[in-house]
């Protein structure tokens, strides 16, 4: 296959247009990359040409041929294969039975599973991806997110049938570590040299220039820029996804320092202050215990040894005394642990207030509040009951950063706070974090995004193995290649 | 897509009105009169009682197997009680105190042990169960040891007309406005539904997930002995397996009613519904006099194909 050709994709749900005749050309040995805002119709193409979604219309041409697509078995059969937003692996499952997951295990005597021919089909899939370092033997839920990136990645390599002509990623690298990051590039970049073409959807503007060869962008469901990567700038990227001039810049802090503490720890492994109105970012490498630090605070982990004061009183026991006391947490992945999917926007955001109405609830005085507090987070959704489940992941997430801002809290408890959003919605988050450290909030911020946490923090906490290393006030010349540094260093020397 | 939603949700309501009118049909002259309706509402009323309390339960995912042997314990109780002379507010009394202690059993069993709800009341089904079956010796307690102000509960109705509404079908329509009200309209029940969308969110979300468990069990184990009274009430008699069908027809209503629901959750109303399709059911073939044992047959079938119905129609989009 040289070229493959998506023609007209054109779908609409009920009256609501979702796509409007795009036309993809995929060329063998490139990346391809597809942007857009969340709700601009990425989700929605991916489904199409995976055969998952129903097409109002669309052409398949491979090589100018026409191909029937119609089924997620055709898609198979003709060499696609998806890497999806949601790592879908089976954590009891050993990396190897993941690898080849829905495949015809090879067997014994045609009945018994050969183990060893198993083990070695797997090992070869991440050889290929220079992954040789996972145990193929190992429990998959055991594998750090990378990993279990790069065994997802595997799994799409081993097929049955044809050889593998295209793969589509959404969002791979959310949930991954720089270093991390590095290895699935160069993952990508064997997949493309064996002749496969990738259609790679992403908000990070930086990998996008890194990596890819072409770019489309889609708005509104319409395809807006199509171009070579080297003949466009990210300017022109973000003006095409937002229709506007947005700067994916952090807003710098126009206001004050309080002067009340926050938080002052005294432990082991932590040893800071935090005064109200200060952002103090969590510097470190995935799963070096920055979720952990704020899950202490919010009473959801215990303290082993030391002493932690928090608004003036003791560390919460539950989340729910730490919310009844000004406290509020956005957690990191918000859909196992930040929302109700099958539930509208309005319980999602008043969960945490719902003392606010005593007794008795009030079905239209939520329902107001909802709609300003929606107004307030910008949030784009039908109506304030629909199920947050259908929501794109920007606006899922302003659901939860309206729930966290609703009682004006006095310590915001961030986690990967634009984890998966697009560049709008996320300068839209940074502008709300902003504006609550204006008015006073203390905000602890762990994030992977290091121009974020290095745009909207006054100090920087740096942690390895689950312990502070390092504090320091952040120097304003410092860049996200100097704070990488930094953090690998910290890493470093706790692991030597 | 609305369309097909709407249809989904209205499928289990369509059903009902099918069997209403299927029955009209059949038996003209007996089905579809006021003193056959208030007959099936009398005979649906404990059912009623225990599948409304249910549903507290089940609006947070959980459920309790444990809610027949309760109401069976607690008719013991109150029996055993009357049986050694004691008046009937202290049998009543001790009756409810058991069902909301096994309740918090349950509760405490699920919440703060955290053993999975099958598990937990499967466990104190049995339990329930034996204590029963130790209180009575394993025997029927009737006859003069049931005092008659008990027994009247049962028999007594408002006058209407030329009619009368039963006093149980009003304790069933207390009990289903009250659990209305707690789930629909109080922020309890606003919390109930959020563990029940997802409960890790809503623990992290400030709900104290914990203590609302136990406190809808409590509930659902105090709906399971009301409903364990009115049944003994009913037959003026307590023995320690009357109980024992409530289970499966009030989680069977439960599921009927989620078929209702926007996303498929409980709702009080319309385990309302899954009740009346019992009973019509129940009602509609004895006037058939067909077998009672083709009723299994058919609440399971119905049960089946309205869920599976269900999910077909929340997949066709």
């Amino acid at each position: 296959m040289q070229k493959l050709t998506f023609a007209g994709l054109t779908k609409s749900f009920g009256a609501a247009p979702v796509l409007t005749d795009v036309t993809l050309t995929l060329t063998a040995g490139r990346i391809h990359a597809l942007m857009g805002e969340n709700g601009a119709g990425k989700s929605t193409l991916i489904r199409l040409i995976a055969g998952v979604l129903r097409p109002d219309a669309m052409q398949v041409l491979v090589d100018g041929q026409p191909a029937p697509l119609r089924s997620p078995a055709d898609a198979e059969r003709a060499g696609f294969r998806f890497i999806h937003q949601e790592l879908n692996i089976v954590p009891q499952l050993s990396v190897a039975e993941n690898i080849l997951l829905g495949r015809r295990a090879p067997r014994r005597l045609g009945l018994f599973i050969d183990w060893t021919r198993m083990q070695a089909r797997a090992r070869a899939a991440l050889a290929e991806l220079d992954a040789g370092h996972i145990d193929v033997t190992a429990q998959a839920g055991s594998l750090a997110t990378g990993d279990r990136m790069l065994t997802r990645i595997a799994s799409a390599l081993v097929a049955d049938g044809a050889d593998p002509v295209l793969y589509v990623l959404d969002e791979p690298t959310a949930a991954l570590t720089a270093g991390e990051s590095d290895r699935l590039f160069a993952a990508l970049a064997r997949l493309t040299a064996r002749g496969a073409a990738v259609l790679y959807v992403s908000h990070r503007m930086a990998e996008v220039m890194q990596i890819c060869d072409d770019v489309s962008v889609l708005r509104d469901g319409r395809l807006v820029l199509q171009s070579a990567i080297a003949a466009t700038d990210r300017g022109a990227l973000i003006a095409a996804m937002t229709g506007r001039a947005v700067s994916d810049a952090v807003p710098a802090r126009a206001s004050a320092l309080g002067h009340a503490p926050a938080v002052t720890a005294e432990t082991p492994h932590l040893s800071f202050s935090l005064r109200a109105g200060e952002v103090l970012g969590l510097a470190g490498l995935e799963g070096a215990g920055q979720s952990q630090v704020l899950r202490l605070i919010l009473g959801a982990a215990r303290l082993t040894a030391g002493k932690l004061t928090v608004l003036g009183g003791p560390l919460p026991r539950t989340p729910a005394e730490a919310w009844g006391r000004g406290i509020a947490y956005v957690p990191g992945e918000r859909r196992a642990e930040g929302l109700m999917l099958p539930m509208g926007a309005r319980p999602n955001m008043l969960i945490s207030h719902l003392k606010d109405y005593g007794f008795w609830a009030s079905s239209r005085a939520e329902t107001q509040r909802a709609q300003t507090l929606a107004e307030q987070v910008r949030l784009r959704a039908t109506s304030v009951d629909q199920p947050v489940g259908q929501l794109s992941g920007g606006n899922q997430q302003k659901v939860v950063f309206a729930r966290a801002l609703a009682g004006a809290p006095k310590l915001l408890l961030l986690d990967e706070p634009t984890r998966g959003v697009d560049v709008g919605a996320r300068a839209e988050i940074h502008a709300l974090i902003r504006k609550a450290s204006a008015e006073g909030t203390a905000v602890i911020l762990a994030s992977s995004d290091l121009p974020e946490l290095l745009g909207l923090s006054d100090r920087l906490l740096v942690m390895a193995g689950g312990r502070q290393v390092d504090l320091v006030d952040k120097p304003p010349s410092m860049t996200p290649a100097d704070l990488l540094t930094l953090v690998q260093a910290a890493s470093q020397r706790t692991h030597a | 897509m609305t369309i097909l939603t709407r249809l989904r949700q209205s499928g289990t309501l369509v059903g009902l009105l099918c069997m209403v009118v299927f029955f009209t049909v059949m038996r003209p002259e007996t089905f579809l009169t006021a003193q056959n309706l208030l007959n099936i509402s009398q005979q649906i009323s404990m059912l009623a009682v225990a599948a409304f309390t249910m549903t507290i339960v089940m609006v947070m995912n959980d459920f309790d197997l444990s809610v027949g042997s309760m109401a069976s314990l607690a008719g013991i109780v109150a029996a055993v009680l009357f049986a050694n002379d004691a008046p009937v507010w202290l049998g009543v009394a001790a009756a409810l105190a058991v069902g909301l202690a096994g309740g918090v059993i349950n509760g405490f069993l699920v919440a703060y042990v955290r053993i999975l709800p099958f598990i937990a009341t499967l466990g104190t089904l049995t339990i329930f169960s034996g204590a029963a079956f130790l209180l009575s010796d394993g025997k029927t307690i009737f006859g003069r040891d049931i005092p008659a102000a008990f027994a009247n509960f049962a028999r007594f109705g408002l006058p209407i007309g030329e009619v009368k509404l039963p006093l149980m079908t009003l304790m069933a329509a207390l009990v289903l406005g009250l659990v209305w009200l707690m789930l629909e309209h109080t922020t309890f029940g606003r919390r109930l539904y959020a563990i029940g969308g997802n409960p890790v969110a809503a623990e992290l979300a400030g709900i104290n997930t914990r203590r609302l468990r136990l406190m809808a069990f409590a509930l659902t184990g105090l709906g399971a002995a009301v409903a364990g009274l009115m049944y003994a009430a009913r037959v003026a008699s307590a023995n320690p397996t009357q109980g024992s069908g409530l289970m499966l027809d009030a989680i069977a209503a439960v599921f009927l009613g989620m078929t209702m629901g926007r996303q498929g959750e409980p709702r009080v109303l319309a385990t309302l519904v899954g009740i009346l399709i019992l009973g019509v059911l129940d009602n509609g073939l004895t006037q058939l006099n067909v077998d009672s044992y083709v009723r299994e047959l058919l609440v399971g079938a119905i049960v089946l194909s309205a869920v599976a119905l269900s999910a077909a129609g929340s997949r066709a989009r």
